[in-house]
């Protein structure tokens, strides 16, 4: 039997006070994300639990149970204290998918700092925005991206602490770096968590949008409230379950339900610190007995994209769950995992802002692939006019989704942006910026995002960002960057680029150019095809019509041009 | 056939590689081993057309064709007149 049960009457009678209920929260209580997943648990008897079993390349394995991650986290926040770092401080959690970050997280909750992770992939341009815009205290890295955060320490004073959890001491420590060894680290003596209280600030993702710098989504401890309940209905994790959530913590699927949703519950997760490869994804299932597996489609259709005979290969009986988050699962992707797999894989829609799960499919409820699912129970959900943000009561036409604020782990502000984060409401609702519709039996239907954001491997890019970014390379005089249709990604990043006198198309000027954003920003935001043109589409006041290129890259119609520069 | 390997070994030290201490063989795993992301394999595939004049088609550019230098040598090595 599933957590959820009857999902209709889930939507009848629920409050979010279930979840509270189920947590030992009252109002006014102390709540802190840190204590939750891991003293609560142990205090509930699970101390010898495992709660994590992680896998580096070689097969190299480290398992911690939830005392030993309780004690990890202890120490990581004891260590912090002993700089000066305090509650509300941002600590940016800065490594690849290693225990230090998972238990990190929980150890910079726990004495009220706010936990910033960013992916460690980003480049250091990337980084430093991120950093700058929240002004960031300390840094914990690894010894092989360090050298990105030596890049951009000249310019980052605030920037106090560069922490290196693996430093082995072949090579000196340079300014403002220290070093930290969660094993060999002295437990703390009576280490206190620090009491933040619902509304305390808890996590800090960035995410990116059309214009601007990357916005700082800021959450709190109370979103707990929103990720526990979604995680047990949604995820179903039961008690003996072994989950597996591919997600890197840098992003928020990879913190809010690969840590804190999963933890909170007491479930023990495997983590598998390594590329992807279909082989080495299916040896991981196999080896610890997956249960529960919450992926994402790039991963899922770079799976099908391997065929199905190296599946036969391993025993994946052990799986008995799967769900998907990160852009919209297609229907093909739904059924072929219902055939290989035996069972299917249940898309879920949110986002950074909202924290937790909003459209989603459940176990038990009737599928229909290639949909997001209905509204999880306690949030509003509806579709809305572009021009007047009112309901649209007609099924099947297209319009915003609009959620009715008010869930826990809805986001309580950009960082340092309240303008934007106010923009983002109309008439009493909240919008995400995708498009859909409503089927008559209440499914809800991707259509597209509502602005020129990119959206690759179910990570956001900015398509400004890039931009701005390709202006910097000497060879560019201007850019446009609009999203390109893929297969596996569902879009990449492809750019437009016009050339500075003295310089020619060649193939490694093209390669030059993918690697100097790479490096940059980050490989995520690397243009994967680069058309040289001799103008841009620009209006008379000379903005560049991106969305003419756009139009041009997915076979649309162009539409109004009228405001174009009668020169190009 | 000793060069291409060299060629590609030294090209994804330059570009890849983060850990300055880390040592990379021609067996050491570069996409399972995180090394070069799904992202930035397209990067090296462009590398290893313009470097060779050869043109290797989407289907052939797996995770696995690209794990290590050897598996590339041998990739390019279908593909070089």
């Amino acid at each position: 039997m599933s957590h959820i049960g009857s999902y209709e009457e889930r939507i009848k009678n629920f409050d979010w006070s279930i979840s509270e209920k189920e947590l030992g929260y009252k109002d006014g209580d102390d709540l802190n994300i840190g204590w939750y997943c891991s003293d609560r648990i142990c205090e509930m008897g699970k101390a010898d639990k495992l709660a994590l079993n992680w896998e580096g390349l070689g097969g190299v394995e480290k398992k911690y149970t939830f005392d030993d991650v309780r004690i990890n986290s202890n120490k990581i926040g004891a260590f912090l204290r002993s700089l000066g770092i305090k509650n509300e401080d941002r600590v940016c959690l800065f490594m690849d998918k290693i225990p230090e970050l998972y238990i990190g997280f929980l150890g910079v909750l726990k004495i009220g700092a706010i936990a910033q992770p960013l992916f460690s992939a980003f480049g250091d341009e990337s980084l430093h925005v991120r950093l700058d815009n929240a002004q960031t205290t300390a840094i914990l890295t690894q010894r092989k991206h360090v050298g990105k955060v030596r890049k951009l320490i000249e310019k980052s004073p605030y920037l106090k602490h560069i922490i290196i959890v693996d430093h082995d001491g072949k090579k000196p420590l340079k300014e403002r770096e220290l070093t930290f060894d969660m094993e060999t680290y002295e437990e703390p003596k009576d280490f206190k968590v620090f009491p933040t209280k619902a509304e305390s600030a808890s996590v800090l993702h960035y995410t990116s949008g059309t214009t601007g710098q990357p916005k700082g989504v800021k959450h709190v401890h109370y979103s707990l409230i929103s990720q526990y309940l979604s995680t047990k209905w949604v995820l179903d994790l039961q008690e003996d379950d072994i989950y597996w959530c591919t997600a890197d913590p840098g992003w928020v699927t990879g913190t809010s339900y690969g840590i804190i949703g999963p933890w909170s519950m007491g479930i023990t997760q495997c983590v598998l610190d390594t590329g992807f490869s279909a082989s080495s994804w299916y040896k991981f299932i196999q080896k610890h007995k997956i249960t529960m597996w919450y992926s994402a489609p790039t991963a899922i259709r770079s799976l099908m994209k391997a065929g199905d005979d190296v599946i036969k290969e391993y025993d994946l009986s052990s799986l008995r769950h799967l769900a998907s988050v990160g852009e919209p699962l297609n229907a093909e992707a739904v059924i072929w995992s219902g055939k290989v797999f035996g069972h299917q894989f249940l898309d879920t829609y949110w986002q950074t802002e909202t924290g937790s799960m909003m459209l989603t499919n459940f176990p038990g409820m009737k599928i229909k692939p290639g949909s997001m699912g209905k509204p999880f129970p306690g949030i509003t959900a509806t579709i809305l006019d572009s021009k007047t943000f009112e309901p649209i009561m007609e099924t099947g036409k297209i319009g915003l989704i609009g959620f009715k604020p008010g869930w826990p782990a809805m986001m309580r502000t950009y960082w340092n942006n309240e303008e934007t984060y106010k923009s983002k409401f109309k008439n009493g609702w909240y919008l995400p910026g995708d498009r859909s519709t409503i089927d008559k039996d209440g499914y809800f239907w991707f259509v597209g995002r509502d602005d020129d954001v990119i959206n690759t491997g179910g990570h956001l890019v900015s398509p400004f960002e890039v931009e701005s970014a390709l202006l910097e390379h000497e060879a560019i005089a201007e850019s446009a960057v609009v999203a390109k249709p893929d297969e596996v990604n569902m879009e990449v990043v492809k750019a437009f680029v016009t050339l500075n006198s003295g310089y020619e198309i060649d193939d490694m000027l093209e390669l030059n150019i993918m690697n100097f954003i790479r490096k940059k920003l980050s490989p995520l935001a690397m243009p994967q095809e680069i058309e040289y043109v001799k103008s841009l589409p620009k209006t008379r006041s000379g903005k560049i019509m991106r969305r003419l290129l756009h139009a041009k890259e997915w076979g649309e119609e162009i539409g109004d041009t009228s405001g174009l520069d009668d020169d190009e | 056939m000793e060069e291409m390997k060299d060629v590609i070994l030294e090209y994804v030290i330059e570009e890849y590689l983060e850990d300055e201490d880390e040592e990379l063989t021609y067996d050491t795993p570069l996409i399972s081993g995180g090394i070069v992301d799904s992202f930035s394999m397209v990067s090296l595939k462009r590398f290893l057309e313009a470097k060779y004049k050869i043109s290797i088609p989407d289907e052939k550019a797996s995770p696995e064709a690209f794990d290590s230098v050897n598996k590339i040598v041998e990739l390019v090595k279908e593909f070089v007149g």
